[in-house]
């Protein structure tokens, strides 16, 4: 298969927008990557949503965001992956342009998760776990992962001060962050001392669920706007949908082998990778990705961010946006998000959150807790 | 109104009926035909005998729509004796009387509501063992 580029991307503020529909939150991500990358003509479109159907009452949203934006007539499909949505869109753009079916393909994530408030946001995302055999017991995204934390902090020896830094960094990050929903400092003293969500899982450990809207122009050929930004690797792995169904439920299967597809097919090792954006929903997350995707061993994922090698000059800098703790995530687009912000640092235009000389990068998105994973692995071509 | 979504799990949610690989042996729950173990086809019953011990646990505060009067509930995931972990609600537990590794063992009780008028969903739950059986 060609070589597929980011051409363009488009951020729009991540936070509650009560003022703004869901189509036209979609629409202000085109209208931004349409500044990145002037004159695109994007011959398909792949809007990523996860809840545009409970929250909105909205299916159908290829036609909704191609009609509303001025594409219409162009192929347009959503995709839904929970919350890998954005990164399962941007993977389709990558096949279709890939394989020659298309020069050119738009990625529009959006979510807006603030048309209900209550339980029933709780019930709809809940949607993205089990039916049958989790959510009808009252299992939430958030619980199921305090599972995971407590089970983890169980088996390792560690203890809720351990994961500080992971929210600490991303808080820090997003400072400087204009598109961010919490731009404020957080303390590890802060942080230990926050209201609980799902002990152990905190307020300060979670991610906060969010309006937003992005895009990425996904062409054939480099931009002469931007250096020139390919994507090395493009995969994606499933696993069990029920956390209870899997042999080591500490174990992010789908991450590892997705992670490890996207390094054979690059042959970019997880030590030439100079920035990660990884899914950090909750801190148990990002521990648990950064030993799937080979950068520490099973159970010290945590240590990395004890250690502080997680900041934007550390040796794994990860959320160097401010990443979903303090970006925020909103759920279809935040892999969308996540990309962006990746090009932007590989594009050496990321200001005062610069990684500095970043040539890969690398990024990974999960829906539900680990049973999807799509990874990317970004390069700059000079 | 969601009757047969529940109705057709009842064996489940009242019975804990699995199944077992005929092949390999393995006891199955949630009954999936497949056996996640050998792969070979896994569709004879099998009613666990619903002890188990906690293989982690939370509480939930911030509760789905139906769930809300129970706020706050604990949720485990139980290891069934037999091997498989069951994600379950923890009751008649008082605050800071489990652990991970506490004995538990089923028992019915309701899961969720959808308003004063509709129906009532019931189903397994896990409580620390009260009996030696």
């Amino acid at each position: 298969m060609r070589d597929v580029f980011i051409a363009g991307v488009g951020l729009t503020p991540a936070g509650e927008h009560w003022d703004k529909s869901l189509r036209e939150l979609a629409f202000y991500a085109i209208e931004a990557v349409a500044r990145d990358a002037p004159r695109p003509n994007p011959e398909a479109l792949f809007v990523a949503n996860m809840l545009g159907g409970p929250l909105s009452h909205q299916a159908h949203l290829g036609a909704l965001v191609a009609d509303f934006a001025g594409l219409r007539g162009i192929e347009a499909v959503s995709v839904e992956a929970a919350g890998a949505s954005g990164a399962a869109a941007l993977r389709q753009a990558y096949l279709a342009v890939a394989a020659g079916a298309a020069e050119s393909a738009l990625v529009v994530g959006v979510e807006k998760m603030t048309d209900k408030v209550g339980p029933g946001v709780a019930a709809a995302m809940a949607t993205s776990a089990d039916s049958d055999w989790e959510s009808a017991q009252g299992a939430t995204p958030t619980a199921l992962a305090a599972l995971l934390m407590r089970r983890y902090m169980h088996a390792h020896g560690v203890a809720l001060k351990d994961f500080a830094n992971f929210s600490v960094n991303a808080h820090a990050n997003a400072r400087s962050n204009p598109n961010a929903m919490f731009r404020n400092a957080l303390t590890a003293e802060a942080f230990v001392k926050a209201g609980v969500v799902a002990d152990p899982i905190n307020m300060f450990d979670t991610a906060p669920e969010c309006d937003g809207a992005a895009a990425l122009l996904v062409t054939s050929r480099p931009t002469p706007d931007h250096p020139a930004i390919r994507i090395a690797a493009s995969t994606m792995a499933t696993d069990t949908l029920a956390v209870h169904d899997r042999p080591d439920p500490l174990v992010f299967e789908a991450a590892r082998f997705s992670a490890a597809k996207a390094y054979g097919t690059s042959g970019i090792t997880p030590n030439q990778i100079q920035v990660f954006e990884l899914y950090d929903a909750f801190t148990i997350f990002s521990a648990l990705s950064l030993e799937a995707a080979g950068f520490a061993e099973p159970g010290l994922g945590w240590k990395l961010a004890a250690d502080n090698e997680i900041s934007i000059n550390g040796r794994v800098p990860i959320s160097t946006f401010g990443g979903l703790k303090a970006r925020g995530n909103p759920g279809g687009a935040t892999g969308v998000y996540q990309v962006a912000e990746t090009v932007l640092q590989l594009r050496g235009e990321a200001g005062p959150n610069q990684v500095k000389g970043a040539r890969y990068g690398m990024s990974q998105s999960i829906g539900g807790a680990g049973s999807t994973v799509v990874t990317h692995i970004f390069e700059r071509v000079d | 109104m969601e009757i047969s979504r529940h109705w057709r799990l009842q064996q489940q949610r009242y019975g804990l009926v699995g199944e077992v690989c005929p092949h390999c042996e393995v006891k199955i729950f949630p009954p999936r035909d497949v056996c996640p173990n050998c792969a070979g086809e896994a569709k004879t019953p099998y009613v666990f005998t619903g002890r188990g011990e906690v293989f982690s646990y939370t509480t939930v505060y911030d509760a789905p729509e139906g769930y809300e009067s129970n706020v706050p509930y604990t949720v485990a995931l139980v290891k069934l004796e037999e091997g498989p972990l069951v994600t379950a609600q923890l009751t008649d537990v008082e605050n800071g009387q489990v652990s991970i590794g506490t004995p538990v063992e089923m028992v019915t009780r309701k899961l969720r509501e959808d308003g004063e008028r509709g129906m009532l969903v019931y189903g397994y739950k896990f409580r620390p063992v009260l009996t030696t059986n």
